[in-house]
């Protein structure tokens, strides 16, 4: 049952060869006993899934289907869930329960899934290795004692591991492809307004998008069907009307340029090197066209990115202040330590050192040399793959330069876990749609292959991956520890 | 010796029913924290959504002003820490505003001087700290954080506090008849700082300016400012440096006291706002405004001296506030009423009722209608002018009709030339000393005839008429 994706249980729902309340519970029980290996959940949602599940049950028994009908979902803990804690990965926000349902989550209800619960993450989004959680490290379901990426590392992991057939994410610089790639999952970042942000708890306001995790293209398609659209609680959602990525995705695959930019390549690890030559070689076998290009300002990306995203986020947890809701400390004496001991016993230390990042890259006398200067990085990159996407469909890369790393190894040196997302953040930076698919191994540990598109075109993405998976079967590659 | 110079920056809040990015209500005096929804919470996740309504407000008011009205204009985070300021930061204008440019016109005993305005920007206001409530607590109330104002930024162009006072009262008076603000100072929607510097005489160089904020009072106003260049000039006489400093007036000790200096001044680490795009104002919208605007207060100058004849002296004051500019038209509305008698009841008559009352323009109890009646009974000479103010303190104080009041107690003046004759012979009869008097040169004697016709008539009979017959009677 864990084993199939989210279009067969669809399709089994339908069919009433399966209940919702069955599904459920199989997937509650496989949680209890494999995530404590993992640790991919912060809270399981038991007794709302089941309730849930009954209440759809009963409504496939009467006949009415909702599109998504019965399917269980994992929600990254970032999103806020109307009733059900969300903890944001933070001691911060341990104890919050939000009063209102995020639009994601909102529209994934409507649509008939069942949140079963809620998945670990780096605190407030930020890190690579889902080691800054306050909830503890999430580990990489091929060999825990690997991390899993981060920062929607347990979104990951527990697709990866076969503990829920989908899960949301939200990706700043990486924070779904990187971690879908280690965890050897599909994981796609949509447009930069495509999906709303309302109720994301937000991280950097200009970068964060939300996205899915799937084992599948066709699968994040459906899903990615389900999460966009215009949003009138979000200023920066797109008007564009949503196609139906599952119907389009599937259409006749029409062979398309794709270009790989040199500067991807340029000194990548040669076992990835060798993995990514060999997967453009079956592509090329298949129709199609490659064209190496230049995206001279991508290297630029991780510096531009470690300005814009910590300043956005030293003002956007300016709210965590103890005042109205998250952790307030006790036995103070006056507002100011109020506010200084709420923030320094609620927030873990890569929340801080950001925070104090983006405070001195915002200063008065610092900003035109810090903030400015990475907005204008951000015009040249943007600018970069508009020129690029004159000439090709798709961009293809590597998605990580490297497969997972060991637990503990770079939580020292912030400097080498920024460059784990060298590949992802400069989408980020310029907007763009971007997907990560597995595309083989590197010491029995996954590798992703990243498509990068121009604005909303996320369906000549979904449909280059879903050809893919037509002809290879990374993607069907499973960890141990999920068993048979 | 020392020139004074004046900026000042008002905050008006705006009248829009909901506030400036989120859906909840704006309404003033409801209980604690029942108009803040989650987004004025500052909760995790929330976003922003611009209120069309305020973006329009704040067009009115560039156009009233003759400013430029930027179409791409940015909304910008100010960051700082403050219990009342639930996100630690609040959304405003800062590199570029809604509103750039634009002068007011002020005139002081009949001197007229432009104030330039530099810019005008939307912003949210913050909710309220309450340090009285609780004896060692503080509390939040949110139902205020939210509310749209604009902050209105003048050149520092006013030399003294009356300049100031009267720019204010001009934007006060603009504000309220764009309909954008109720303008309520006590409530706290129309509240202003003053930035206040010293210079020599004939130096252009400005000298180094103290900011007084929050003072909600004409009144205030004038007397902080005072207060607060008779401190500097004291600090410069004696050779000292003014520091520049954030100052607060206390009205109770009529004096200024520091709150903090620019070394202590907040860094706020202004970016614009990710959640919020750039406001785009397209030319139509301009123009659909333009050609909706009222009246304002000075082309209603103009026509009410032109149209009606009065004198500069009270159509300024008829038309400092757009209420009683209205008042007074629908006195005058199609009556034959003269202009001027009703100007001058209005100016000497119901603004005196209305100070001792404390009563703002829509709170009168005499309707216009029932003033127009009063005064047309007068007109016609049916009462006099006497009567007529007794009446209109009555319909005042009471809130009784004038036709009521007239006609109960048989107010009606009497003017019938046959029944004053009688009278008169009467009193002439009665009084023969007087007369010869009277004759033989002591004019002032008309005065005590009048009286006792008056007195005779209970008040009711006409003056003009009777010193008509008088003089006529009186004859040798």
């Amino acid at each position: 049952m864990h084993n199939k994706t989210v279009s067969e249980l669809k399709k089994d729902l339908k069919d009433k060869k399966i209940s919702s309340l069955e599904l459920t519970n199989h997937f509650i029980d496989r949680i209890k006993s494999i995530d404590p290996q993992l640790n991919s959940f912060v809270s399981l949602t038991e007794e709302y899934a089941i309730m849930q599940a009954k209440k759809i049950d009963s409504e496939i028994a009467k006949g009415s289907f909702r599109p998504l009908a019965g399917i269980p979902l994992a929600q990254k803990d970032i999103f806020c869930t109307k009733g059900i804690r969300t903890t944001c990965g933070s001691k911060m926000l341990e104890n919050f329960i939000s009063p209102y349902d995020a639009t994601v989550v909102e529209k994934l209800n409507d649509a008939g899934m069942i949140i079963i619960g809620k998945t670990n993450m780096d605190e407030f989004a930020m890190g690579s290795s889902n080691e800054t959680s306050y909830f503890g490290d999430v580990k990489n379901p091929w060999n825990t004692d690997y991390v899993p990426g981060g920062s929607s590392g347990g979104s990951a992991a527990s697709v990866s591991a076969r503990l829920i057939p989908c899960s949301t994410g939200t990706d700043t610089g990486g924070s779904i492809r990187q971690p879908a790639s280690l965890t050897g999952v599909c994981g796609i970042k949509p447009t930069y307004g495509r999906v709303s942000r309302y109720g994301m708890i937000a991280f950097a306001s200009s970068l964060d998008q939300a996205g899915v995790f799937t084992r599948t293209a066709e699968d994040c398609a459906i899903l990615l069907t389900h999460i966009s659209g215009y949003d009138p609680k979000d200023s920066t959602s797109s008007k564009k009307d949503t196609p139906d990525y599952e119907q389009e995705c599937k259409r006749k695959f029409t062979n398309m340029t794709i270009g790989i930019p040199i500067e991807f390549l340029d000194g990548l690890d040669n076992k990835v090197r060798e993995v990514f030559d060999e997967n453009i070689k079956v592509l090329e076998k298949n129709g199609c066209k490659f064209k190496k290009i230049s995206l001279k300002s991508s290297r630029l990306g991780v510096s531009a990115y470690q300005v814009v995203a910590p300043a956005e986020c030293s003002s956007n947890l300016s709210r965590f202040d103890g005042v109205r809701f998250g952790h307030r400390a006790e036995n103070v004496k006056s507002i100011d330590e109020l506010y200084k001991k709420s923030r320094s016993e609620g927030f873990g230390q890569e929340v801080k050192r950001r925070i104090l990042i983006g405070t001195y890259a915002l200063s008065a006398g610092y900003y035109d040399a810090y903030y400015l200067k990475a907005q204008k990085i951000r015009k040249v990159i943007s600018n970069e793959f508009a020129q690029a996407f004159k000439e090709v469909d798709l961009i293809l890369g590597p998605t990580a330069p490297d497969c997972a790393f060991k637990i503990g190894e770079k939580t020292n040196d912030p400097i080498a876990m920024y460059l784990s997302d060298v590949f992802t953040v400069s989408t980020n930076l310029a907007g763009l749609p971007a997907m990560s698919l597995p595309m083989g191994f590197k010491d029995n540990l996954p590798l992703g292959l990243q498509i990068i598109g121009n604005h909303f075109d996320e369906t000549k993405i979904l449909s280059l991956a879903h050809h893919y998976q037509q002809i290879t079967d990374w993607h069907t590659k499973k960890p141990k520890i999920s068993g048979d | 010796m020392w020139e004074s110079v004046i900026g000042l920056e008002i905050h008006v809040q705006l009248n829009t029913k909901s506030k400036i990015f989120s859906p909840a209500s704006t309404d003033f005096g409801s209980s604690q924290n029942t108009q803040a929804c989650a987004i004025d919470l500052g909760m995790p996740g929330v976003l922003p959504v611009l209120n069309e309504e305020a973006v329009i407000m704040a067009i009115k008011f560039g156009i009233a002003i003759g400013a430029d009205i930027l179409d791409d204009s940015i909304f910008a985070r100010k960051n700082y820490f403050y219990p009342d300021l639930p996100k630690g930061y609040q959304i405003s204008q800062f590199e570029i505003p809604i509103v750039s440019g634009g002068s007011m016109e002020i005139t002081i005993d009949n001197k007229t001087k432009v104030v330039n305005i530099t810019r005008a920007h939307l912003e949210e206001d913050a909710g309220k700290s309450i340090h009285d409530l609780y004896p060692n607590e503080s509390a939040i109330d949110l139902n205020r954080a939210g509310t749209p104002l604009i902050e209105i930024v003048s050149e520092p162009e006013m030399e003294n506090a009356a300049e100031a006072v009267q720019y204010l009262k001009n934007i006060h008076s603009l504000v309220r008849y764009l309909g954008i603000s109720d303008g309520n100072m006590q409530e706290g929607s129309f509240r202003c700082d003053a930035n206040v510097s010293l210079k020599k005489q004939g130096v252009d160089k400005l000298g180094t300016r103290a900011e007084i904020k929050n003072i909600n009072s004409f009144k205030y106003v004038e007397n902080a400012i005072n207060h607060e260049i008779e401190r500097q000039a004291r600090i410069l006489e004696r050779g000292d440096k003014v520091i520049q400093e954030t100052r607060l007036y206390d009205p109770s000790k009529n004096e200024t006291r520091s709150m903090r200096s620019k070394v202590e001044a907040n860094d706020y680490r202004y970016f614009p706002d990710p959640d919020l795009l750039p406001v785009c104002i397209s030319q139509d919208l301009i123009k659909n405004i333009k050609s909706n605007m009222p009246e304002l207060p000075s082309t209603k100058k103009i026509r009410f001296i032109s149209q009606y004849g009065l004198s500069e002296y009270d159509t300024i004051i008829l038309v400092s506030d757009r209420e009683l500019s209205e008042y007074f038209e629908n006195t005058l509305k199609t009556s034959d009423l003269n202009p001027k008698l009703v100007a001058n009841w209005i100016i000497t008559e119901v603004l005196a009722l209305a100070k001792k009352t404390y009563l703002s323009v829509k709170d009168y109890p005499v309707l216009a209608e029932d003033l127009r009646y009063l005064l047309s009974n007068i007109s016609d000479e049916t009462i006099s002018n006497k009567q007529a103010k007794e009446v209109l303190e009555r319909m005042w104080n009471n809130n009784e009709k004038p036709r009521d009041i007239i006609e109960n107690e048989g107010m009606k003046q009497i003017s019938n030339i046959d029944e004053l004759n009688k009278i008169v012979d009467n009193i002439i009869k009665n009084h023969y000393k007087s007369v010869e008097e009277y004759q033989s040169g002591k004019d002032k004697l008309l005065g005590f005839f009048v009286g006792q016709v008056m007195k005779a008539t209970q008040g009711q009979a006409n003056p003009k008429v009777i010193n008509q017959i008088l003089k006529e009677k009186l004859k040798k």
